[in-house]
């Protein structure tokens, strides 16, 4: 009894937002395409979230230092050169690798990495994004300036290059790769922000909520920064697509993911060497990078459409 | 005569510029059909001013877009009805005739001017574009042109501008603008908000249109500069004899410059009559509520008149007369069936079924000062 | 400053700069209010009108520094705004708000009611929680609202029951002092009724005190008590309201009151319009801004900025015509 009465009281105190998101999901489920996005992605996310569950071999984690004294956790995988270079069967459904080692279980956990790479970049680029954006849309004058100055400085590093030149000089490793990606996908963000700010902050309802006596600190991240935000969401969930591309590339050059780790570039540069007798060490990881990448742009496309103003009643 | 189908006290005269009879314009819409126009009814008669008054949403800018068949299609539809111009129905024209008399025989003038004015064209440039569509110079139109050889093309081409262009320093220069020659060659960002919509009314008129439609032609105006356009307007009126058709909701406008009023709500018209009757002594309830919300300069009031409730969701209007729920003389009869737009004097026309009961109550006393 | 005076203000001043360039040495500046005296009793609804352009918002923000100001002194209540400091500002913050023009920008879209109205309790009061939800409540129905609408978000509201939130939110301090910015320009003609109907009653029964800004005259005269006309950044003429439409002194408030179109076809035009646009803000005509329209000029007026001077009881003008 107490408990459908809670429910009550939570669907009466959030009436509105149910019926917007109601809007927003009709308007999603009208594209077929957006809802192949969405399935896409929730698909990835299954596999890395449940990859115990659903890889036959697993991969243990050892503690590492390497030369120059830094400790790092690698991922092993157990070798098993009598199972080596099989094709697809019904124990192993990828078929194995150059060291026996079941790729099925290899693109599973590499989801895992992928994903998290992505995510990671992305986040922390957003939040970097959005303050320094937000408090040079916001403030303006010099503080506008200087801002965006160094954003311009960061904007003209080439991201590759310095990942390149990160890997040879604290080695390579994923972390690295993200710190330096992380260092150059910011500045548009912040501009993106900042462009959406010049506009937002001109609204009534920012005076105010400095008329009531907001700080400045308030009005901007609880009324201007919410409102702006919406090409941001666009931008980031396209990006995510962008950004395991870019880590894949550079895993695939050898930067990045350390041999022996499932990452699915690595296993694609790997698997040139064995493309024409084992064509399925170079497709799957191939497909699962194409399946997700692919996922996040139709994603993307989808929330740029419903969250158009024009769309919306 | 002309027959026309279907309404009570038929009332179609031949002298009727525009005579809308049962339009109705629909918009399907993700969360449902909006009625927008349910069975609408006017008259505008030649060389007369006439106000379109009434609310946000009521539909008076719709009703102008219907008649001028610029309703983007979808969401919006017309549904039925006549509109009769000059005797001819326009809802039966094609896209081409349509285009005949678009700028031509009725022009339309928007509430900005800014944004109706295209930005990357001089003033001159764009009253030399509505010219040459409709008119033609040294006795050739711009639709001649392909028949010449592409050598004589550019010569001829650049003749015929040439003489447009001078009547469109004359068209500003009729809408009293200083210095015309100067002004054609001038870009609208140049312009003051004044100038820009002088410019647009030289533009509409340029080719002597029986019907000039100004939608809230004043709203994003100072109001010293809107007094010059209004008597800009009426002065033009009288020499060319063009009928207006005002829209607004500044009834202070109506008030001054409008011979005859219409009054519209939720979709369709309430009344209908001479300016002074309607203002000071409306028939209809929503009317009377209308006009007792105005604060006047001529009274003294405690409290402004209110009417109760609020406008109509057009998804789902009230059945019967859309106006029932705020009314306090609703019947049952309101609610079912609604009331068609009678004549009930000359020129004087009501929708209202109980037009006899509202008329004889006692209507609040208006003490006016002197 | 007397005893029934809530605002004071003296030769206020506020000038916007306009950026020039990176290298360039002169600043030009747009004077929207230049050299403004005004003053506005306890309990009085004082009217502010003029044209788009004239500084009229720009003063109503300036007098509860919303916008600090350039030069000049504002009392309210006793404090001089212009000498405090930040911490001391926001102490007086709750005794004067504002209410503001359009409905559709005032209001946060992504918050709803209870977050907007419930905004200046939770920042002043740090009010939480039942105390929060009742002290919102009681102030809905101040505003004629209910707690149905709670947890609704503006766009699902008419244009007046928007225009009510910000009411709500103003009152929520208990100010002495509220400034109107256009608060009913945007509304249809019966909203625009209720609305007022609303703040006159507020006024009576808070006893509160409004700066009203408009360039409706039919509105000024129906709620006003006493009005200060303003033009290119300075007030030409202050009167009682009934007063101000007997008789006008200055000649734009007489082709002001002539140039607003009055709902009753009875009444006709008697002057003719005037002529030309209002003056730019940069670079204003020189002694009285006014003289360039004005049909009755002197050759002073191109000379000397005429000075609002008390002409009668409780009218001001500030006119060559007049000494």
């Amino acid at each position: 009894m107490i408990k459908s009465k809670k429910l009550e009281e939570f669907t009466k105190k959030h009436e509105s937002k149910i019926k917007d998101i109601k809007h927003m999901l009709y308007l999603f489920r009208r594209s077929l395409l957006s809802m192949m996005g969405l399935i896409l992605v929730l698909f990835v996310l299954l596999v890395a979230v449940f990859a115990p569950l659903l890889a036959s071999q697993h991969p243990s984690f050892v503690e590492v230092t390497s030369e120059r004294g830094t400790e790092r956790i690698e991922e092993r995988w157990s070798i098993n050169f009598d199972e080596k270079l099989l094709p697809p069967n019904s124990e192993h459904l990828f078929g194995t690798d150059d060291y026996g080692r079941d790729i099925f279980s290899m693109v599973v956990y590499g989801a895992r990495t992928s994903l998290k790479i992505c995510l990671l970049v992305v986040i922390v680029s957003t939040i970097i994004g959005v303050v320094l954006g937000s408090i040079a849309g916001y403030f303006g004058g010099k503080i506008d300036e200087i801002i965006m100055r160094v954003t311009d400085i960061f904007l003209s590093i080439p991201g590759l290059i310095l990942a390149l030149a990160v890997a040879s000089a604290l080695g390579r490793s994923i972390e690295h790769v993200m710190e330096a990606l992380i260092f150059v996908w910011w500045p548009p963000y912040a501009r993106i922000i900042r462009g959406q700010i010049l506009s937002v902050r001109e609204n009534q309802y920012v005076e105010a909520a400095r008329s009531i006596g907001a700080s400045s600190w308030r009005v901007l991240f609880k009324h201007v920064v919410p409102n702006s935000f919406s090409p941001l969401l666009v931008q980031i969930t396209l990006d995510l697509g962008a950004v395991l591309l870019v880590a894949a590339g550079l895993s695939f050059i050898g930067v990045g993911a350390t041999p022996g780790t499932a990452e699915w570039g690595l296993m694609i540069s790997t698997g040139r060497m064995h493309m024409f007798h084992a064509w399925w060490y170079v497709t799957f990881p191939g497909l699962a990078i194409f399946i997700t990448v692919l996922g996040f742009n139709l994603l993307g496309d989808g929330i740029r459409d419903v969250t158009d103003p024009r769309l919306r009643r | 005569m002309l027959q026309i189908q279907g309404c009570e006290g038929d009332f179609v005269k031949k002298k009727d510029l525009l005579s809308i009879r049962k339009l109705k314009t629909y918009f399907f819409t993700y969360e449902g059909v909006v009625k927008a126009l349910e069975n609408v009814d006017l008259d505008i008669y030649p060389g007369e001013t006439f106000g379109l008054i009434g609310e946000t949403g009521c539909g008076k800018s719709i009703t102008a877009l219907s008649v001028m068949r610029l309703i983007q299609e979808p969401p919006g539809k017309i549904i039925d009805g006549q509109i009769l111009f000059k005797g001819e129905d326009l809802l039966k024209k094609s896209e081409e005739e349509m285009q005949k008399i678009r700028g031509n025989e009725i022009s339309m003038i928007f509430q900005e001017p800014m944004t109706a004015l295209n930005p990357v064209y001089t003033v001159g440039d764009q009253i030399v574009e509505v010219l040459l569509l409709h008119k033609k110079f040294l006795g050739l139109s711009i639709r001649d042109i392909p028949k010449y050889n592409l050598l004589k093309r550019r010569k001829i081409k650049k003749k015929i501008y040439q003489e447009a262009f001078k009547e469109a320093i004359e068209a500003l220069r009729l809408v009293q603008i200083s210095d015309p020659e100067k002004v054609a060659k001038q870009y609208p960002h140049e312009l003051s908000g004044g100038m820009r919509q002088r410019a647009m009314i030289a533009m509409m008129l340029a080719c002597d249109p029986s019907l000039l439609i100004a939608d809230e032609p004043t709203t994003a105006l100072d109001v010293t500069v809107q007094a010059q356009i209004l008597e800009l307007m009426k002065e033009l009126q009288k020499r060319k004899n063009t009928a207006i058709w005002l829209i607004t909701h500044n009834l202070g406008i109506v008030a001054e410059m409008c011979d005859r009023v219409g009054v519209m709500y939720a979709g369709y018209i309430v009344e209908m009559g001479v300016t002074e009757k309607i203002f000071d002594n409306p028939d209809h309830p929503y009317t009377r509520g209308l006009m007792g919300a105005i604060p006047k300069i001529t009274e003294e009031k405690e409290q402004l008149e209110i009417i109760p409730g609020t406008v109509p969701n057009l998804i789902y209007p009230p059945p019967g007369c859309r106006f029932h729920p705020r009314c306090k003389y609703a019947i049952d009869k309101c609610k079912q069936s609604p009331p068609p737009l009678v004549e009930v004097e000359k020129d004087h026309f009501v929708a209202c079924h109980r037009y006899e009961e509202v008329k004889h109550s006692v209507v609040v006393k208006r003490e006016r000062k002197a | 400053m007397t005893q029934d005076t809530i605002l004071k203000i003296d030769n206020l001043k506020k000038y916007f700069p306009i950026k020039k360039g990176l290298f360039s040495l002169s600043k030009d500046y747009v004077k929207a209010v230049d050299n403004v005296d005004v003053f506005i009793k306890h309990g009085e609804t004082f009217g502010l009108v003029g044209e788009s352009g004239c500084g009229k918002t720009t003063l109503g923000r300036v007098a509860i520094q919303l916008i600090p100001a350039t030069a000049g002194t504002i009392y309210f209540m006793g404090e001089n705004l212009t000498e405090l400091n930040k911490s001391d500002l926001r102490k007086l913050r709750p005794h004067m708000q504002m209410v503001f023009q359009d409905p559709s920008s005032s209001l946060n879209p992504r918050m709803t009611v209870k977050q907007i109205v419930g905004e200046p309790l939770i920042i002043n009061e740090k009010l939480k929680g039942e105390a929060l939800n009742k002290k919102v409540i009681e102030l809905l129905y101040t505003v004629g609202l209910n707690e149905q609408h709670l947890y609704r978000y503006p766009h699902e509201f008419s244009g007046g029951q928007k225009q009510r939130i910000g009411v709500a939110r103003a009152l929520a301090l208990n100010p002495d002092f509220i400034v109107l910015d256009e608060p009913t320009s945007a509304l249809d003609v019966s909203v625009q009724a209720q609305i007022l109907n609303l703040l006159k009653n507020l006024q009576k029964k808070l006893g509160l005190t409004y700066l009203f800004i408009t360039h409706d005259l039919s509105v000024i005269h129906y709620i006003s008590n006493r009005v200060a006309i303003m033009y290119a950044g300075r007030i030409v003429e202050v009167s009682k309201t009934k007063e101000l439409f007997e008789k006008q002194y200055h000649p734009y408030t007489k082709a002001l009151l002539s140039a607003i179109p009055i709902p009753d076809p009875k009444i006709k035009k008697k002057f003719k319009p005037l002529k030309g646009e209002v003056p730019s803000l940069v670079n204003p005509p020189s002694g009285c801004r006014f003289h360039p329209r004005c049909t009755k000029k002197m050759p002073i007026c191109s000379k000397i900025e005429p000075e609002l001077k008390e002409i009668e009881d409780q009218r001001f003008v500030a006119c060559h015509l007049y000494k």
